[in-house]
């Protein structure tokens, strides 16, 4: 079961990837236009440390899911 | 639960910012209003001052009270605000290059009065808005733009200094260590007098680029290998020591604040 939902807000991203290297179960990926693509969300934990690392409030974590 | 609450500290429609791709300001920046949130600090009561510099352009991203001081003066400024409006809780951020060159004597003077001031330094270990030269934070012998050859003049620890002249509280830590930055500037928040938290900071655009650390991932991962915790780190050879820095809480006590002092004084 999913336990968080990520979303990327392609306005304010630097495209810096961060996020992309530092995330613990290798959530994202990189897409043609260098941009961090969330690829594998199963694998997210919602612990929140990519959120915590984005530069530039490009990055959200939703953890407490409606089933 | 990740609540928006810190939102409400930062001015969304102002982004995205000044800032180069990797920069360590907004990182900073957000831990600051993450633990604005946490302990619900009235906007109206709180104020950010800020110095001159890339990181002095974090008040532009704030909702609270904020004031930009002259380059190296904001902790003057603001030892006077806290003398009128002691109720406000004040944060001073300044680079490197503020607090610990211009404004050398007033970071030594706030922190032996004790004002009840938390004060961010974000360390990139250069000028980072001028063109990326040197501070006396930049260690010694790297490469700036001033130092084209490797920088001749010694550095000074800002933590220890801090200490001696009589700061309440002192930490250091980096913005690979998100959560540990959040938490230390939640407790800062939480003490009377004058905290210091020092957080080296990456400036992908000067720094890390003269002294060939590689792009921001390495840039971090320098930074979570270099910076140990101060247990671990004391308990090095002195040999070993150069190769490391320490992280972590230097000082934590409760001397008198200013404020208090100048009370007793009137009587
Ligand atoms: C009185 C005065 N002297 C010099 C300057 C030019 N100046 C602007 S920012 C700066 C240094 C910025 O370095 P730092 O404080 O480390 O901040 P950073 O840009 O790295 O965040 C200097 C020297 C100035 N604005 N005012
Ligand atoms: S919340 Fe944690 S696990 Fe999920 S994408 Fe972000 S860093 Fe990866
Ligand atoms: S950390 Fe933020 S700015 Fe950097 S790539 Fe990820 S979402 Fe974009
Ligand atoms: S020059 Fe350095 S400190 Fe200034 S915004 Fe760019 S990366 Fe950040």
């Amino acid at each position: 079961m999913k336990k968080a939902n990520v979303a990327i807000n392609k306005d304010l991203c630097k495209k810096c990837a961060i996020c992309v290297h530092f995330c613990p179960k290798e959530v994202f990926t990189i897409d043609q236009d260098g941009y961090p693509l969330i690829s594998r969300l199963d694998k997210c934990t919602g612990c929140r440390l990519c959120f915590l690392r984005c530069p530039d409030f490009a990055l959200e974590v939703e953890t407490e899911l409606d089933d | 639960m990740p609540s928006d609450d810190y939102k409400q500290y930062v001015a969304m429609d102002r982004l995205p910012s000044i800032w180069c791709p990797g920069c360590g300001n907004g990182v900073a920046l957000k831990a600051l209003a993450l633990a604005f949130a946490e302990l619900e600090m009235p906007p109206d009561k709180t104020l950010l001052a800020n110095g001159i510099g890339c990181s002095g352009r974090v008040g532009d991203y704030v909702r609270c009270h904020r004031f930009h001081g002259t380059h190296g003066r904001t902790l003057a400024f603001v030892t006077g605000i806290k003398l009128v409006r002691p109720e406000i809780k004040a944060v001073c951020l300044l680079g490197d290059g503020d607090c610990s060159a211009i404004g050398m004597s007033h970071f030594v003077h706030s922190a032996r009065r004790n004002v009840d001031i938390v004060t961010i330094v974000i360390n990139n270990y250069n000028y980072g808005m001028t063109g990326g030269q040197f501070s006396p934070l930049s260690p010694y012998n790297v490469i700036t733009s001033t130092s084209r050859s490797g920088k001749a003049e010694p550095d000074i620890d800002i933590c220890k200094l801090a200490d001696l002249a009589g700061a309440n509280y002192v930490f250091r830590t980096t913005i690979y260590h998100v959560v540990e930055m959040k938490n230390y500037i939640k407790e800062a928040l939480g003490k009377k007098g004058f905290s210091l938290v020092e957080i080296v900071s990456p400036c992908p655009t000067y720094y890390a680029r003269y002294n060939k650390i590689g792009n921001i991932i390495k840039q971090l991962e320098w930074l979570k290998d270099k910076f140990i915790p101060i247990e671990e780190y004391n308990q090095m050879k002195d040999a070993e020591k150069e190769n490391f820095f320490w992280r972590g809480r230097l000082t934590n006590r409760d001397l008198p604040d200013l404020y208090q002092h100048t009370r007793r004084s009137r009587g």
